[in-house]
């Protein structure tokens, strides 16, 4: 029976990886610079998280709740940042094809969680038959106290690990600082027109460096809450999927705006799972067709926002494209 | 970083006119080199392997027996077809990144057929007939994209790259039908007992037939593009649609029917993959040749017959990967990796092949990034 109670807390828990990717696709947009590299960064930022939990949880020290969140997080962050450092590196400082670099990066980083994930036992030694970080992600669980989960109103709002209410605060203030600040601004006036933004005196790569390697972090953590809290701390390969993918069409979705991606994302997590909820009895034929539905959705929102074509609802006019101050 | 110093920049960089093809290699060559250092390194730290085993292994792997190496060429001209078929769409700017769902649009026509005319028809019908519908699907599923980028500027990018999850999908769909035995969730060889719809062996070699297609779409490739009257047209477009538009060209039926060559194409390899070489249909068949075909693409500045050697590049190494993961006991994704690494720094050498720079004080050049 359907019941949205409990369908709810399911879309919302769904959401959260989109929400981070896209948040952090949308920072890197907003300078200018479309990242199709995001679903690498998104597996790098898991894996590294899940690489730092793992040596921690069987290094044989007593498992400590605040140490065993930190080092993932730790290492979840410096993973995804030295991705973005890559992609700046490139298309930024070397002035290499935005695309092209992208694609590197999201077979990079496929690759690269797909082997530690698959290799990791082995590599260390360790005798376990599979990373099951179940202490970890317990730790990554804690929310509410169980008291307030209780009832339709409890389920609903009270019922997530910390990082679920964390992404909708970072979505929220990163609209915040790139609405209402002189920084975000001077970001956004990047991603529009570097070469007016440049001539007032607006240090563009500084811009770029920052927004694109916070962006990639954001994103990572995406992936962190996927492996740690939607997954019970257990890795499988090319589990996340085209859940990458999917956040750099939300940022389309959310017309470049983290405050409509809260939303939208979680709207899209209901899509993702919607399939659960239709009745096909044991035709699991006409289940792998229901399971179409996010990308047919999407699909006739891009057509949608297109023929629509609203002022406001263009990306930034710089994006895609390089900015040389020379070739001016 | 550009140090912009106002006063006296450290780095001043200019865009080089020209370059002498000899340094031009010299600089891919060294940034190569790099890239197999960088591996080796990462592969010590990460495996505690010795690289120049693996290495060793990596090249026994692709060329170490005839069989190796004729696994080696029909994977190579696999994606060679896939790149060549995506070049004419990248060089007008047109971000096709549905290759693979083009490809699984091919494979699942071509399927399709050998399964339900397998019974009763012999192969000299099924072939021909699957080859039509092949490409007839891949030529649809590239089509629709652009039609709606043609007419609206609809994000392409996306739209193709949904356009694969929405093909594997369906493609899972009818695996599910079809599966046998019930419940293995597998197709298996198609037409084991009769092989009826298979691609004959040329002179008893079954990729013959592959390498031979590969070398005949890129050749042609090659000169539709430099030498007709549409391959001006694309470079036209790609260079700047309101040129375009200015002397006549009309940008849609470009678009449009860029697209439809570049999906019929990918039909074809779906075509060649099925009745061909793996006689079995699988959600996964296009193997990320979509992207990989991309990159490939432009690694070689979309000329067919550069793609020869970037595509060599890239599938030795994923192919001496593979042999690796056995041998060494390691996952096989090692080899995304490798290719990663050496992407980033060939995307990285074309700076210094397009951009000269010059120091403050001493005017010499830098060769590669270090």
């Amino acid at each position: 029976m359907f019941s949205l109670v409990s369908f709810i807390p399911r879309a919302i828990v769904q959401s959260i990886p989109l929400l981070l990717g896209c948040t952090g696709e949308t920072l890197n947009e907003k300078v200018g610079s479309l990242n199709l590299g995001i679903p690498g960064v998104m597996y790098v930022g898991a894996i590294s998280g899940v690489i730092g939990s793992f040596l921690y949880e069987n290094s044989g020290a007593q498992f400590n709740g605040v140490v065993g969140v930190l080092i993932p997080l730790i290492s979840c962050l410096v993973g995804s940042l030295l991705m973005g450092l890559i992609f700046c590196l490139l298309t930024v400082t070397l002035r290499a094809n935005q695309n092209v670099t992208g694609l590197a990066m999201a077979t990079f980083g496929v690759g690269f969680g797909n082997f530690f994930g698959g290799s990791i036992m082995k590599l260390t030694g360790s005798d376990v038959p599979s990373i099951a970080l179940t202490a970890t992600s317990g730790a990554f669980k804690t929310g509410f106290p169980a008291s307030m989960k209780g009832g339709a109103i409890g389920q609903v709002l009270f019922s997530y690990g910390f990082m679920t209410y964390v992404a909708i605060a970072i979505a929220l203030i990163a609209h915040f600082i790139l609405k209402k600040t002189r920084t975000g601004l001077e970001l956004r006036a990047v991603g529009e027109n570097p070469a007016t933004a440049d001539a007032a005196g607006i240090n563009i790569t500084k811009y770029k460096y920052f927004s694109i390697c916070i962006g990639c972090m954001i994103a990572g953590l995406g992936g962190l809450f996927y492996v740690m809290d939607y997954a019970s701390g257990v890795w499988s390969n090319d589990a996340f999927g085209d859940r990458g993918w999917l956040a750099i069409a939300l940022v389309i979705f959310s017309i470049w705006r983290p405050n409509v991606a809260v939303l939208e994302s979680i709207l899209f997590g209901g899509l993702l799972i919607l399939y659960l909820y239709i009745p096909t009895g044991t035709n699991f034929a006409t289940k792998e067709l229901y399971k179409m539905i996010p990308y047919i959705v999407t699909i006739v929102v891009l057509i949608f926002i297109s023929v629509k074509n609203k002022k406001d609802s263009q990306p930034p006019e710089a994006l895609g494209l390089p900015y040389f101050r020379e070739d001016r | 970083m550009d140090n912009k110093d106002i006063k006296e920049p450290l780095i001043h960089i200019t865009k080089r006119k020209a370059i002498p093809k000899k340094q031009e290699w010299t600089i891919r060559l060294l940034s190569i080199l790099f890239a197999l250092i960088v591996c080796a390194i990462v592969m010590a730290v990460t495996t505690h392997l010795n690289p120049l085993a693996v290495y060793a292994e990596i090249f026994d792997g692709s060329f170490g027996s005839p069989r190796k190496m004729w696994i080696l060429a029909k994977e190579l001209s696999i994606l060679l077809m896939v790149s060549v078929a995506l070049a004419p769409a990248f060089k007008m700017k047109f971000w096709n990144l549905g290759g693979e769902g083009q490809m699984l649009a091919g494979i699942l026509a071509t399927a399709a057929c050998m399964i339900y005319m397998g019974k009763n028809l012999p192969s000299a019908v099924i072939i021909p007939v699957s080859l039509v519908c092949a490409v007839l699907a891949g030529g649809l599923w590239a089509f629709i994209p652009a039609f709606f980028k043609a007419k609206w500027n609809t994000n392409e990018t996306l739209f193709t790259l949904m356009m694969n999850y929405v093909g594997m999908q369906l493609v899972a769909y009818y695996i599910i039908i079809w599966e046998s035995p019930k419940g293995s969730g597998k197709v298996g060889i198609i037409n084991q007992s009769n092989g009826a719809g298979w691609l004959p062996n040329l002179f008893g070699q079954p990729y013959l037939l592959v390498v031979l297609v590969a070398l005949l779409v890129t050749v042609g490739m090659y000169f539709y593009m430099n030498y007709s009257k549409h391959g001006f047209e694309i470079s036209v477009v790609g260079e700047s649609q309101n040129t375009a538009k200015y002397v006549g060209v009309k940008v849609d039926r470009v678009i449009m029917r860029t697209l439809l060559l570049t999906g019929a194409i990918c039909g074809l390899v779906g075509w060649l993959m099925v009745a061909g070489t793996d006689h079995t249909i699988t959600t996964t068949l296009g193997g990320g040749r979509g992207f990989l075909g991309v990159l490939v693409a432009w690694l070689a500045h979309f000329n067919p017959i550069g793609m020869i050697l970037s595509g060599f590049l890239i599938v030795f190494m994923s192919r001496g990967a593979s042999e690796i993961s056995t041998a060494f006991g390691l996952n096989e994704s090692f080899g995304d990796i490798m290719t990663g690494i050496i992407l980033f720094f060939v995307i990285g050498s074309e700076f210094f092949i397009n951009y000269e720079v010059h120091f403050r004080k001493s005017h010499r050049k830098e060769a590669a990034d270090v």
